[in-house]
């Protein structure tokens, strides 16, 4: 699979009065034609900023990127702001968390959308607006044609992400970012959302880059998962690996503490304990060992991401427990889990002791 | 629209109802205000003043008295105590001078204050922020006959470029211009003030709206992003705002700039017969002032519903 977007080593901080934050720190990832990318994690785990960061939307004066993000020969993080221009809406285009907030409360949607298509197009309004109106269909606009002239405060949540998926798709961008696309919306209109999401992927051959916290999202329409935590990668590989093999406690901690559906229900939801670190004075070594069950005395410096398995593949995890320990100890009551506490007499590999 | 202009058109008559009944009655109650001590001249005998009250009707209860007024204000045949002349007739001289001045000044508060407004709100916490910010307090706590003062000691005394006071009618649009461009600032600064104040507040919010991480993110050029969405979003509370402000202006803050510039106006009209104590100008001016903020605060609702569908849905009702 040829990469469409090949992220490498990513690094965005941004100056505060309290100190400098590092967002996003040393992300790497790519992302093939066609396919859906999920990026999951915590809010403050440097998700969103990553997705914000490759159209340049967080650049600014107390901000500084590094790293690279090529998409062909251009580096989105060198790029000028008015190669950028070229690149947003056309190229790259984005969809936002909340829809009821993401649209120009004072524009006709329809005029929304030609707006796009002309600042990249040499098209006519009228030629522009057919356009609109065909993509409004597509994404399943009853009346597309009347509803292009309506404004965005006369739909619903689900109607205007759908109006913002249409308005994303209007140039024909090789890669869709969707940031929680669905978060705002309700469980029936985030199906279908999704359900549309899959459907142009399959359709148009558009890599899409999934940004959000909800594993049950991930595992409905995710090629490849790519878990952040506090502004790091801690795991990556495979839907299926990640649901089914996961390397990262953390992960363990996500998949845990999703509601299921297929097992008998617990008393309480099982959570992570504690809650992220601040991204001002991140922890030493490995970012999650404060809040890990499994933290052992190796923790307190950070390890790479790296594939443990006896062949190399794309699974990758940053954890110390090797992978037979890791198998072992995910295992929390017939199910994958992350306890808060780590059971007495779990095995334990000489010198692993716990942390105190 | 037929219906929002009918309710407004009942609230406007309500709202002058009430002008004018208590226009009238606060010269019922100030003292020296009885109209027959003036027009029975210097000399006037008891005898003579009643005269005078019998003949203008002012022995009669209060509210013959306002109804006869209202009449004659209705019918365009009031006639000033003092001097005697047909008041509407007068009001009709007077409108143009006004008029140039307070929608001439209005253009230049509205134009500098968008420029102000907008160029500091993109340079939020900056020092260009920060002077605009500093300009926008002084010329808001200036009073503008002080600044209209100083502008003619240097500009017409000390600098010869801008005549001191007068004025010269449209037909002459130099002479015109000449006239009032020193009457336009002096009146403009306050507004200036404020409308730079407000716009800003209005962009820095605007600014960090996600409709216009949209507008970025679907790559428009930073000029379009400027100008459709956030300078588009950022002046509906300035339209809204300078309907009221014309209005006041025009029914009564014009007066102190025509006084400082001696222009022929309906505010200098006001101060005369003020001074006066003369009522049937004063109520006059006061239903105009009265009708005027009915009026542009209307058509200020009706831009604002133009400028915001959210308001067109529920507002118009």
């Amino acid at each position: 699979m040829t990469a469409l977007l090949q992220v490498e080593h990513l690094r965005v901080s941004f100056r505060t009065e309290e100190g400098v934050l590092q967002a996003v720190d040393d992300v790497s990832f790519s992302l093939g034609r066609g396919e859906l990318l999920g990026i999951v994690g915590e809010s403050g785990s440097g998700k969103s900023v990553t997705a914000m960061t490759l159209l340049g939307l967080t650049r600014g004066p107390n901000a500084s990127v590094s790293g690279r993000a090529l998409l062909g020969d251009l580096d989105l993080v060198s790029a000028s702001e008015r190669q950028l221009e070229h690149v947003r809406g056309r190229r790259v285009a984005m969809v936002f968390q909340d829809p009821m907030t993401a649209l120009n409360p004072v524009q006709r949607v329809g005029d929304q959308i030609v707006e796009q298509v002309r600042a990249h197009e040499p098209v006519g309004r009228r030629e522009a607006m057919d356009r609109a109106v065909d993509l409004l269909d597509r994404v399943g606009i009853p009346r597309a044609r009347q509803r292009a002239r309506s404004y965005p405060h006369e739909f619903s949540g689900g109607m205007r992400q759908r109006v913002m998926i249409a308005m994303a798709l209007s140039c024909s961008p090789e890669i869709l970012i969707a940031d929680e696309p669905t978060t705002a919306l309700d469980v029936t209109t985030q199906a279908q959302i999704l359900a549309e999401i899959k459907t142009l992927r399959e359709q148009t051959g558009v890599g899409v880059l999934l940004i959000t916290h909800d594993l049950g999202v991930i595992a409905e329409v995710a090629d490849r998962v790519v878990v952040m935590y506090a502004g790091r990668v801690v795991e990556q590989g495979s839907v299926e690996e990640i649901f089914y093999d996961p390397r990262h406690p953390y992960t363990w901690g996500l998949l845990g503490s999703a509601p299921r559906l297929d097992k008998p229900r617990p008393e309480r939801l099982p959570t992570i304990p504690g809650s992220p670190p601040s991204l001002l004075h991140p922890p030493l070594g490995c970012r999650f060992a404060p809040r890990c069950a499994w933290r052992l005395e190796a923790c307190s410096s950070e390890p790479d991401l790296k594939s443990d398995g006896p062949v190399a593949s794309d699974h990758l995890g940053r954890c110390w427990l090797d992978l037979g320990t890791a198998r072992e100890r995910r295992v929390v009551g017939g199910t994958i889990g992350l306890p808060v506490r780590a059971p007495a007499g779990a095995s334990r590999r000489p010198g692993d002791e716990p942390a105190p | 629209m037929g219906r929002f202009l009918l309710r407004r058109l009942a609230s406007a008559a309500v709202v002058l109802f009430t002008v004018s009944v208590l226009t009238f009655l606060i010269f019922e109650v100030v003292p020296n205000g009885n109209p027959a001590l003036r027009l029975a001249g210097r000399t006037a005998t008891p005898a003579n003043i009643a005269a005078v009250e019998k003949a203008y009707g002012f022995n009669k209860p209060v509210y013959v008295q306002y109804l006869k007024t209202m009449e004659e204000v209705f019918t365009g045949r009031i006639v000033s105590y003092a001097q005697n002349l047909n008041v509407v007739s007068q009001l009709r001289q007077d409108l143009p001078v006004t008029a140039s001045l307070v929608l001439g000044a209005a253009v230049v508060w509205l134009v500098l204050g968008i420029v102000l407004g907008l160029t500091a709100g993109l340079h939020a916490g900056g020092p260009i922020d920060k002077t605009i910010t500093v300009l926008n307090f002084l010329g808001i706590s200036a009073p503008s006959f002080v600044i209209g003062y100083v502008l003619i000691y240097l500009l017409s005394f000390k600098l010869h470029v801008f005549p001191s006071s007068g004025y010269v009618g449209l037909s002459d649009p130099l002479g015109w211009a000449d006239h009032l461009v020193m009457p336009w600032f002096s009146l403009a600064i306050l507004y200036t003030g404020i409308y730079a104040q407000v716009l800003r507040a209005s962009v820095v919010d605007t600014l960090s709206e996600d409709h216009v991480r949209t507008a970025r993110a679907k790559g428009l050029s930073r000029r379009r992003v400027l100008v459709h969405h956030v300078l588009r979003t950022s002046l509906i509370p300035i339209v809204s705002l300078s309907g009221l402000d014309i209005a006041a202006v025009l029914g009564g803050s014009a007066i102190i700039i025509e006084v400082v510039f001696n222009l022929p106006g309906i505010g200098n009209y006001a101060s005369q017969a003020i001074g006066a104590l003369d009522v049937p100008p004063v109520l006059v001016i006061t239903l105009f002032g009265a009708f005027a903020v009915v009026i542009f605060s209307t058509i200020a609702d009706i831009l604002y519903a133009a400028l915001d569908p959210r308001i067109r849905a529920t507002g118009a009702r």
